[in-house]
């Protein structure tokens, strides 16, 4: 496999093969919490996009200087960091959508996906697939986000960016904006896609989803 | 004390860590396959949050307002590190303590509910006390909700569940469906 081909092997698994949310199911907290609304949901996807992307470069360029048994300490001062630039830069710019997301901006830190993906793959690899690997898996767990955000808005509120979707008539769900709407709505799209997957390849094995990591 | 007793309540039934904020989800389905391992991990959530609320109460006092901006460095440090000491003499002084809530500790010393419930009681600005009676609550709160759900995936193992149900989605519409049961204290407090 030539280098361009594996490059964009590492960026397209984390789209849907490897999706951290559809089919690994990691950094769940974030997930489930700030995508009552479609634009809430990318915003928490670009900063943690953002902070995956700096640290898996970081931790790639560095990897050879970071000691193994104090790793995890490393590439968590390092997450630390990028999330507090992107905290104080939400603050600074975007105010209103820093106050909706809450702490949770700075939850980022303990989302399993960042960490998962510094020790799987940027603290051993190069620099140029830890990249695509990165940004494979933010774009991943944006779409994911902005999926979750947008079916809990048109059914919860019947708009998508605030712009009306049902008209008037249409009466909102409005459990789907509230925390069990969450659950349901991520709930019912593992089961559209695994039932999709059965249908799809109705003889392979199901693969038994990973397990659960901490965070 | 009335004050301390709404907090309490408020931490444990009606912002439920894990069913209305969704912190801490991972160990929430990771561990609540069987009713003593979840009771197990309960406790030692509501011990690592009681250390948590205490180091969050010291650094915010006394290193914060120099450095604002290590804020969530010094928070996961400390409190990571602070865990791991308090592990070591456990271990020494009560091994069959150590036994219990031993496994656990690790895995939950970075866990978002913990580092959420430093950022939360630091943001509503709670002293010492009434951050400890924060920490007991959401302790509490998420013990509660991992043995319901333990309670309930036990008796799901003998259903006959459609494959393609089976596994996290299933796990999720139990989860939904206990938050929505929940959602029925919020009207306990009118200022809630």
């Amino acid at each position: 496999m030539s280098e361009k081909t594996s490059l964009k092997v590492e960026f397209s698994k984390g789209i849907w093969e490897q999706n951290p949310v559809f089919i690994a199911v990691l950094g769940m907290c974030p997930v489930l919490a700030v995508t009552n609304s479609a634009i809430n949901g990318i915003a928490m996807g670009l900063a943690t996009f953002f902070v995956l992307f700096c640290s898996s470069i970081l931790v790639s360029s560095l990897r050879k200087l970071i000691p193994k048994q104090v790793r995890i300490t490393a590439f968590i001062i390092i997450i630390a960091t990028f999330v507090t630039v992107a905290d104080f830069t939400l603050q600074a710019f975007f105010p209103v959508i820093h106050k909706e997301l809450g702490a949770f901006i700075a939850l980022i830190v303990v989302n399993c996906l960042i960490l998962g993906r510094q020790e799987a793959f940027a603290y051993k690899n190069r620099l140029g697939p830890s990249i695509a690997d990165a940004s494979g898996m933010g774009v991943g767990f944006l779409l994911a986000l902005f999926l979750l955000g947008a079916v809990r808005e048109i059914l919860g509120s019947g708009s998508l960016f605030g712009i009306s979707v049902f008209g008037p008539e249409f009466e909102p769900w409005i459990i789907m904006i509230l925390p069990p709407g969450g659950f349901f709505a991520l709930g019912f799209l593992l089961l559209f896609f695994s039932w999709f997957k059965r249908i799809r390849n109705p003889e392979r094995e199901e693969r038994k989803p990973g397990g659960h990591q901490d965070g | 004390m009335g004050e301390l007793l709404w907090i309490f309540t408020s931490a444990v039934l009606v912002n439920n860590f894990t069913l209305s904020y969704f912190l801490g989800l991972c160990p929430f389905f990771g561990v609540s396959g069987r009713l003593d391992t979840a009771l197990r991990m309960g406790l030692a959530n509501i011990f690592v949050m009681l250390i948590t609320a205490i180091c969050a109460w010291v650094l915010n006092e006394f290193v914060l307002s120099h450095a604002p901006y290590l804020r969530l460095i010094c928070f996961i440090i400390v409190i990571a590190s602070t865990v791991q000491f308090v592990e070591m003499a456990i271990k020494k002084l009560s091994p069959e303590l150590f036994k219990a809530l031993g496994i656990f500790l690790p895995l939950i010393t970075t866990n978002c509910a913990i580092l959420g419930l430093a950022l939360f009681s630091t943001n509503k600005g709670y002293g010492l006390g009434q951050g400890l009676v924060y920490a007991l609550g959401a302790g509490v709160g998420v013990t509660l909700a991992l043995v319901i759900m333990a309670g309930i995936r036990e008796e799901t193992k003998v259903l006959d569940i459609p494959e393609a149900v089976e596994g996290t989605a299933l796990n999720l519409i139990i989860a939904g469906i206990l938050s929505m049961s929940f959602m029925g204290f919020a009207g306990l407090f009118s200022s809630g």
